[in-house]
């Protein structure tokens, strides 16, 4: 059912700006025009091309957000929620948990 | 001429166009007398009617109308498949493979109380987890209030009570099991959420009736205050709150018989941050009916919401038909229409 409901209705994760518009609306509870309309703007695209994905591979891999190709040197996971975090101007959890444990300060 | 679509549990049916025109309109009427709430206009009659005359197998939502996709229980779906691949491997299939926007990690008994004894085991997993994917990560279990009655649990049965007549003490019950409810959904929620969760999602929400909802909604405002950065996702059970309990009250508003606007409402006072409301299939109507049902309730939810709804469109809910293996065809159009007639935030 999960290829079906992505290929019908879904942004397409990190394919796109997927996981991007969904932590709009986890941390901020932001509906889906709003979700898109605020990730848009902070990534300098249009509401269009959040669900485009070369579009999107060329900006996640100018802003190094992490992407679903394996590329050397290229943020996997917890490097590419910092960034993020950074560029969206939100609040992760696991981030703040992270930086606790390790002592950084930002 | 006759057009292919399916039942509600799944099996094909060759209608006309005035058969489907009409049953969506039966459908929708329906959902709306049950819910007061407003009917589909004649253009989303219309545009319903398109979806199911469209010849194409599959068909998708306009473009710029994509949403966000959250899967409930998603780990436990590749054991239930038997694939042998571990939860933090099915995280990542989910994140690269299927184009997951959320992901959510869950223990195979998907309930909180199950997950309480084991929990510790459930935390290093998620705290690894988190260092190697990117999209919002959940953890999810159902409140469950059938596991807290004998002999799954400690309190006296209701179903044995209500024959009986002893309304007072099933009632008595069910108040008691509310309590074991909450403190096992904040002690799991705390547990995951302090080990970097991006939200928790109570999945199922009401399936034994409103003091289930009730709990749920309880232990969601304790979280809150404890956690105020926590995002909280409520999944239903459906369509209708049973009133099990029968005189329980959540912020004056009796919980039995709550339609899903209605529960969205209460949802949203209590602290939940993404919605689910989940309309049951009726397996022995065509899937036209059903899918105007569920557009009907649906879009009175997006109509008020304040919050994200993702509309629960799994099997045997949302349009979706009864059957293990839904047809590509009947998933699509549930997908498209409720997309794009409700507005929907997310599936």
């Amino acid at each position: 059912m999960a290829v079906a409901h992505g290929v019908a209705a879904g942004i397409g994760g990190m394919r796109a700006a997927g996981d991007l518009v969904a932590r709009m609306q986890v941390s901020q509870g932001m509906r889906i025009k709003q979700a898109k309309e605020h990730v848009a703007s902070k990534l300098g695209i249009s509401v269009l091309d959040i669900a485009d994905p070369v579009v999107m591979s060329e900006v996640r891999d100018d802003l190094d957000l992490g992407r679903v190709n394996a590329v050397p040197g290229a943020a996997k996971g917890i490097d590419a929620k910092f960034r993020i975090a950074e560029v969206l101007d939100i609040e992760i959890n696991c981030l703040n948990i992270f930086k606790k444990r390790t002592g950084l300060k930002s | 001429m006759k057009y292919t679509t399916r039942m509600g549990d799944g099996f094909r049916l060759e209608m006309t166009e005035a058969e489907i025109r009409k049953d969506i309109e039966d459908g929708t009427s329906d959902a709306a007398e049950r819910a007061d709430v407003e009917p589909m206009t004649d253009d989303e009659v219309a545009y319903l009617l398109d979806i199911y005359k469209c010849p194409d197998r599959s068909v998708g939502v306009q473009r710029g109308n994509e949403v966000v996709l959250s899967y409930d229980s998603a780990t436990t779906k590749f054991k239930r498949c038997n694939v042998s691949v571990s939860k933090i491997q099915s995280l990542q299939i989910y994140e690269r493979l299927l184009g997951s926007d959320m992901l959510e990690l869950a223990h195979i008994d998907y309930s909180f109380k199950p997950v309480k004894p084991i929990v510790v085991f459930e935390q290093p997993i998620l705290e690894q987890a988190l260092l190697i994917t990117i999209p919002p990560l959940f953890y999810g279990a159902m409140p469950n209030l059938g596991l807290y009655s004998q002999p799954d649990g400690p309190s006296p049965n209701p179903a044995n009570l209500l024959p009986e007549g002893k309304i007072a003490e099933a009632r008595a019950s069910y108040e008691e099991q509310i309590d074991y409810a909450v403190a096992d959904m904040v002690y799991v929620a705390s547990r995951m959420y302090e080990a970097g969760a991006d939200g928790i999602n109570f999945d199922t929400t009401g399936a034994a009736g409103d003091a289930e909802f009730y709990a749920t909604l309880t232990a969601i405002e304790i979280l809150k205050k404890k956690y105020p950065d926590m995002c909280v996702q409520m999944g239903m059970a459906s369509e209708f709150v049973l009133g099990m309990h029968a005189d329980l009250y959540y912020d004056d508003v009796r919980l039995a018989g709550l339609y899903p606007h209605k529960q969205l409402e209460l949802a949203q006072k209590a602290g939940v941050t993404i919605f689910g409301p989940a309309i049951n299939i009726v397996s022995n109507r065509s899937l036209p009916w059903n899918l105007a049902r569920s557009v009907t309730f649906v879009a009175a939810c997006t109509r008020i919401a304040q919050i994200p709804v993702h509309a629960c469109v799994g099997m045997g809910v949302g349009g979706v038909p009864l059957a293990l293996s839904v047809p590509v065809d009947a998933l699509t159009r549930s997908s498209k229409a409720l997309v794009d007639i409700t507005r929907l935030d997310g599936l």
